[in-house]
C-alpha cells in the first residue's frame, strides 16, 4: 500500500510532459468529482463549477488507502478549495494536496486542462 | 515518612487523596485508603444513572489503577473497627492493624432505617450502594416474572427518594413515593412548590402519598404492602426506604472522641476531631452542629483537611457553608438556594407560579428590596446560577426584582445583565471550588475555548455539572470580548443556524443549494454544510438524494452505506422485521450471486456487505424485481420500526405490534431529519422490541397504547420518556407525527431525538404541550407537513434504476470499463470481508 501511496507525487503545470485526454466534461458531475484511470493511477477530477475550475488529485486517501476521493463532496475553507474523503470527513487542499484538519501526509494534487468539451490532465510520466 | 490513614472511600475519602496527591509535599507521607465497598470510589451523586447502563465503571471516579500510580494503598472490602488513639493505631475487621501519623475519618454515612413493625422483611430495600441496586434489580425482575404490573414504594420523598422513585420506574415497577411530612422535598421546597413538583411528577407516572406515617410493613415472610393505620393501605411488592441519613460515627466512639447528640463527630473549622491527629471529613462530620449530606461541602472538607496536615493552616472551613442546590430530578429541574422560605416578618416574596407549564420560582428579598435573601425554582431553573451569585456576592437587584423571575418587559429579555458582571471571586463551581475569574482566565490567557477544553484545564463543570450554563455563557462572554463571534451557525458559509435556514428555505421558496448559498451564504459550501442543507431540502419537499446528488454525504449520494474499503452494503426495507420465505429465499440469491457478505442488523432486517460501485444497480434491478424497496439505512432518516410478534402470536400481548410498526415504518420511511431516527413498538411491557431505546417508541398497555420519544442506543444511552399514556391508535400516531415534524424543523444538523429533547426548553412537559395541547398552535401546520411527507414518497433505488443518468454515476472510472483493483477480500467463518488495512 505503502508502494502504492509513494507512485502518486504532485506533478506543477510546468512540468506536465503529457496531456492525458481523460473523458468529456459532461462525465463529471458539477461540483462534484468522477474518478479517471490512467496507466496504473487512480485520479479524481472534481468540476468546481462555482469558482469555474477544474481540480485533479490522487484518487488514494492517505488516511485508510482506500480508493475513494473522487466520491468525496468538494468546498472551500477560507476560500482555499478542499475535498473531505466520504470515509471520514478528512479534509485536503485541491490547490496544495495538504491535509486542512489534521496532520495526516498530504496528497499529491495534478494539473487540469478543458480543451473544447475534453478533460486533459497533466503527467510526467 | 508520616503515614496517613483514610477511612472510607466514598466520593469525599477520594476527593481527599486526589487533593493530596496532587500537592507537591505530598511525597514526604504514605497513604493507605481503606474501603468496605468491594470497588474504588464511585460517583455516588449519579447512582441512579446505574440503570441506565449497568455499568458500575462509568461511575468510578478513578480507575484502579490511579491509585498505585499515585502511590497511594487502597485496601478493599475491608472496614476499620477500632481506633487505639493513645497508641495510634487502628484495627480492621480481619485484626490486622496499621499505625497512623494522621487519620481521617471519611466513613460518610448510611441510609437511616426507621423502627417500623416488619422492616425486616423480604423485598425492602435502602438505596445506597451499587450492590443496593443490583438487589433490587434482581428482585425487580423476580416480582415481574410473576405479575405484570408490579409495584413498588419509596419511603421518603426527598431528593433521594425521588430518585429512588425514578430508579424503579426504570424497573418496570410502578413508583409510589410516601412521604411522612406534607410535602415533598420538605428541605429544599416550600409548599407551593412541593404542589407543583407533584403534579409534574404524578403526570409522569409517580403516584405521590403524601403526609402518611407508615405503621406497619404488611406480609408473610416478603412485603406485600404498607399499613398507615385506620385501614389506609398500599398494596405494594417492594418497599424501597429513603428516609434520610445517619452519620457512620461507631469509629468515633471506640476512642471517646466528642460526638454530636444525634450523631456526628464533632469538628473544628480545621475538621480536627477532639483528638487533633484525627480528622473527619463528609457527611459524618459534625461541624456548626451540622450535617452536610451534599457533596460539595464534603469536598470543601477535604480540601482542608489536605492543608492543615499539610501545615498550611490558614485554610479553614467557612463559618457558614451555602446549602444551595440545583438538579435535574426525573428530568424536572429543582434548585433552591440560600434561604428558601420563611416567615414574613424576615423579607419578602416575589412568587411566579404556572401550573399548566410545571413552573414555580420564588425570591426571597429583604424588607429594605435590595438584598436577595434566597429563593426557590420548579420546572425552570436556566437562572439558578445568576441569582445564586448574587445572593452569594450580596449584589444589588434591580428595582423591578420580579424581572428576575419573571423576565423583563423590556427589550433583550434578561434582568441580569451578563454573568460577566459577577466579581472575578464569585465561586462559579462550588464542588471543584473554581472562581468566575479561573474559567475566565482559562479562555483569555490560556486560550482554551470550548467547555470541554475549560473542564480539563480547570475541573469545573466535572463535580455536579450544575454551573455547566454559567461556565458555558463565561466561555461565550470571554470569546467575545477577544473579538471571536459564537453565534449558532452551521459552518462558516451560512451564518444561521440549521433553524434558520429550514425557514429560509422554507419561506423564500429556495430550491437548490446554490441559490441558497448565493443569497443567503458566502463562499462555496463545504462537507458540513451541504449535507445539513440536503436534509433540509429533503424534509421539506420531499426530493430524494438523487436531485442533488453532490452536495449530499457519499452514503446519501450512492443511496447505498459505504463500508471500509470502498464498498457498499445493501439493506432493504423489511418493514417491522417481517418477511415471507419467498422474500428470504430471493434475498439469499441475490447475496450469493453478487458473493455479499450478509447479516442480520439491529433493525432486524438484512444487510449484505461488499457490493462494488457498479455493482449496486444490478443488485437493486433485481431486488425491486423481486418486490423490496430501499430501506434507507444510508439516510439521516428513518431505518426501521422494530417489533415484537405481538397479540397475533404470543400469549402475553395485548396488541397487534407488527401490524401497527408495519403502518408505522411505511408511514415515515423515506422522510429525512436531522439525524437518523428509529422506531419500536412493544405488545406489552415486557418490552421485547426495545421501544423505549428508540427515538419513538409505542408499548401497549391495558387501554391503549402508551407512547415514548426521545431514546436512543448508541454512545449515550438514553431511554424515552412517557408523552402520553393510553391513547389510541389515532392520537398515538398524530403526537409522534406532530413530535417528529417539531424536531426536524428546530434541531441542529446530526442532534438526535434524546440530547434535542434535553436541550429543548421546558423538556417533555413543553413538548406535551405543543403536540397535545397544542400551546404553539402549529399543530395543524406540522399534521398538513407530516401528511405531505407521507404522501410524496417514493423509493429512490426505483427512480435510480429507471433513469440512465442516474445510473451512469455508479462506475468507479468514468474512462475505463474496469472496476477497482484496490479492492481485495479475505474469507472470513464461510463469507468474506475486507482485507485489513495496511
Amino acid at each position: 500500500m505503502i508502494a502504492t501511496l509513494n507512485t502518486y507525487e504532485t506533478v506543477q503545470p510546468e512540468n506536465v510532459k503529457t496531456w492525458f485526454k481523460a473523458a468529456a466534461t459532461s462525465k463529471f458531475p458539477k461540483n462534484g468529482g468522477a474518478c479517471i484511470k490512467y496507466k496504473d493511477k487512480q485520479i479524481a477530477v472534481f468540476n468546481f463549477a462555482r469558482e469555474a475550475t477544474w481540480y485533479a488529485c490522487q484518487n488514494l486517501c492517505p488516511h485508510k488507502m482506500e480508493m475513494v476521493l473522487s466520491r468525496g463532496m468538494i468546498g472551500e475553507e477560507n476560500m482555499e478549495a478542499k475535498v473531505a474523503c466520504p470515509l471520514h470527513k478528512n479534509t485536503f487542499s485541491l490547490k496544495t494536496g495538504e491535509n486542512l484538519n489534521g496532520s495526516l501526509e498530504g496528497i499529491a494534487t495534478y494539473p487540469v486542462k478543458i480543451e473544447g468539451d475534453f478533460v486533459y490532465v497533466g503527467f510526467v510520466d | 515518612m508520616q503515614t496517613i490513614l483514610v477511612v472510607g472511600n466514598g466520593m469525599v475519602g477520594y476527593k481527599f487523596c486526589e487533593k493530596f496527591v496532587a500537592r507537591a509535599e505530598s511525597r514526604n507521607f504514605k497513604l493507605v485508603v481503606f474501603g468496605e465497598e468491594p470497588r474504588a470510589a464511585y460517583d455516588r451523586v449519579h447512582l441512579s444513572a446505574y440503570f441506565e447502563n449497568r455499568d458500575a465503571k462509568a461511575l468510578e471516579l478513578a480507575p484502579l489503577d490511579w491509585y498505585s500510580e499515585n502511590g497511594i494503598e487502597l485496601v478493599v472490602s475491608e472496614s476499620v473497627t477500632d481506633i487505639h488513639h493513645t497508641k495510634k493505631t487502628i484495627t480492621t475487621a480481619s485484626e490486622k492493624e496499621f499505625s497512623y501519623d494522621y487519620l481521617v475519618l471519611a466513613t460518610g454515612s448510611a441510609p437511616f432505617v426507621p423502627p417500623i413493625q416488619g422492616i425486616e422483611k423480604e423485598g425492602v430495600f435502602v438505596y445506597r450502594t451499587i450492590e443496593d441496586l443490583e438487589n433490587m434489580l434482581a428482585y425487580a425482575e423476580k416480582i415481574k416474572k410473576i405479575k405484570p404490573n408490579g409495584r413498588a414504594a419509596i419511603l421518603g420523598g426527598g431528593l433521594l427518594g425521588l430518585e429512588a422513585g425514578k430508579a424503579v420506574m426504570d424497573m418496570g415497577l410502578e413508583p409510589h413515593v410516601v412521604e411522612f411530612a406534607p410535602k415533598l422535598m420538605p428541605r429544599q421546597l416550600d409548599a407551593r412548590s412541593s404542589n407543583v413538583m407533584q403534579l409534574t411528577l404524578e403526570s409522569m407516572g409517580i403516584h405521590i402519598h403524601a403526609s402518611k406515617a407508615t405503621n406497619k410493613i404488611l406480609g408473610n415472610g416478603a412485603i406485600t404492602g404498607l399499613d398507615f393505620g385506620e385501614d389506609d393501605t398500599l398494596v405494594v411488592d417492594m418497599l424501597v426506604i429513603s428516609a434520610g441519613i445517619r452519620p457512620r460515627d461507631e469509629l468515633g466512639k471506640t476512642c471517646n472522641l466528642e460526638m454530636g447528640v444525634r450523631g456526628g463527630i464533632v469538628v473544628n473549622d480545621k475538621m480536627q476531631t477532639s483528638d487533633p491527629d484525627i480528622y473527619a471529613i463528609g457527611e459524618v462530620a459534625l461541624y456548626n452542629q451540622m450535617i452536610y449530606g451534599l457533596v460539595a461541602p464534603g469536598y470543601e472538607m477535604a480540601e482542608v483537611a489536605v492543608n492543615q496536615i499539610l501545615k498550611k493552616e490558614d485554610v479553614i472551613m467557612r463559618p457558614e457553608i451555602d446549602m444551595s442546590t440545583k438538579l435535574k430530578l426525573i428530568g424536572v429541574d429543582v434548585a433552591s438556594f440560600g434561604i428558601p422560605y420563611m416567615p414574613a416578618d424576615k423579607g419578602l416574596s416575589i412568587i411566579y407560579e404556572n401550573k399548566t407549564k410545571g413552573i414555580y420560582k420564588r425570591i426571597n428579598v429583604s424588607h429594605d428590596g435590595k438584598t436577595l435573601l434566597g429563593g426557590i425554582m420548579v420546572g425552570d431553573a436556566e437562572d439558578y446560577s445568576i441569582l445564586h451569585q448574587m445572593y452569594l456576592n450580596d449584589m444589588p437587584l434591580p428595582d423591578n426584582a420580579e424581572e428576575l423571575i419573571v423576565g423583563s418587559r423590556g427589550e433583550g429579555g434578561s434582568a441580569f445583565g451578563s454573568a460577566m458582571d459577577l466579581p472575578d471571586t464569585a465561586m462559579v463551581c462550588s464542588c471543584e471550588a473554581v472562581t468566575k475569574g479561573g474559567v475566565c482566565g482559562s479562555v483569555l490567557v490560556d486560550g482554551n475555548e470550548t467547555i470541554k477544553a475549560v473542564a480539563m484545564a480547570t475541573k469545573a463543570t466535572t463535580g455536579c455539572g450544575g454551573c455547566k450554563p454559567m461556565v458555558n455563557d463565561l466561555i461565550k462572554e470571554s470569546l467575545k470580548t477577544l473579538g471571536k463571534t459564537v453565534k449558532e451557525r452551521i459552518c462558516e458559509h451560512f451564518d444561521f443556524s440549521r433553524q434558520e435556514l429550514f425557514d429560509i428555505v422554507k419561506l423564500k421558496d429556495v430550491q437548490n443549494f446554490d441559490d441558497l448559498l448565493d443569497d443567503f451564504g458566502t463562499g462555496h459550501g463545504c462537507e458540513v454544510c451541504k449535507p445539513a442543507v440536503a436534509a433540509v431540502f429533503a424534509s421539506i419537499y420531499n426530493e430524494t438524494a438523487n436531485r442533488q446528488d453532490t452536495i449530499q454525504d457519499t452514503n446519501d449520494r450512492y443511496l447505498a452505506n459505504i463500508q471500509r474499503n470502498g464498498t457498499y452494503s445493501v439493506v432493504p426495507r423489511v418493514a417491522a422485521g417481517e418477511i415471507t420465505p419467498k422474500q428470504l429465499m430471493a434475498m439469499g440469491r441475490i447475496a450469493q450471486k453478487y458473493d455479499l457478505y450478509t447479516k442480520i442488523t439491529g433493525g432486524q432486517r438484512i444487510d449484505m456487505f461488499g457490493a462494488k460501485l457498479h455493482e449496486l444497480p444490478l443488485i437493486w434491478e433485481e431486488l425491486i424485481k423481486e418486490g423490496f424497496e430501499t430501506g434507507q439505512a444510508y439516510g439521516k432518516s428513518l431505518r426501521t420500526v422494530k417489533s415484537c410478534v405481538g397479540s397475533t402470536w404470543c400469549r402475553y400481548g395485548m396488541d397487534e405490534s407488527v401490524s401497527f410498526a408495519v403502518e408505522i415504518e411505511h408511514r415515515y420511511k423515506g422522510i429525512r431529519s436531522p439525524h437518523k431516527f428509529k422506531g419500536g413498538v412493544s405488545g406489552c411491557i415486557r418490552e421485547c422490541a426495545e421501544a423505549r431505546g428508540k427515538d419513538f417508541g409505542f408499548i401497549a398497555v391495558e387501554g391503549g397504547w402508551n407512547v415514548y420519544v426521545g431514546g436512543n442506543g448508541g454512545a449515550n444511552p438514553k431511554h424515552a420518556v412517557l408523552l402520553a399514556e393510553k391513547v389510541d391508535k389515532a392520537a398515538a400516531l398524530t403526537y409522534v407525527d406532530r413530535f417528529i415534524m417539531f424536531y426536524i424543523k428546530t434541531a441542529q444538523p446530526l442532534q438526535r431525538t434524546a440530547p434535542w429533547l434535553e436541550k429543548l426548553e421546558g423538556g417533555i412537559t413543553y413538548l406535551q404541550n405543543v403536540v397535545i395541547n397544542d400551546s404553539l398552535g402549529i399543530a395543524a401546520e406540522l399534521d398538513a407537513e407530516m401528511q405531505a411527507l407521507v404522501d410524496s414518497y417514493k423509493c429512490e433505488w426505483q427512480e435510480a434504476i429507471e433513469t440512465p443518468e442516474i445510473r451512469e454515476r455508479y462506475t468507479h472510472f468514468v474512462n475505463s470499463e474496469e472496476t477497482d483493483s484496490n479492492i481485495e477480500f479475505v474469507e472470513l467463518r464461510a463469507q468474506k470481508m475486507p482485507k485489513e488495512w495496511a
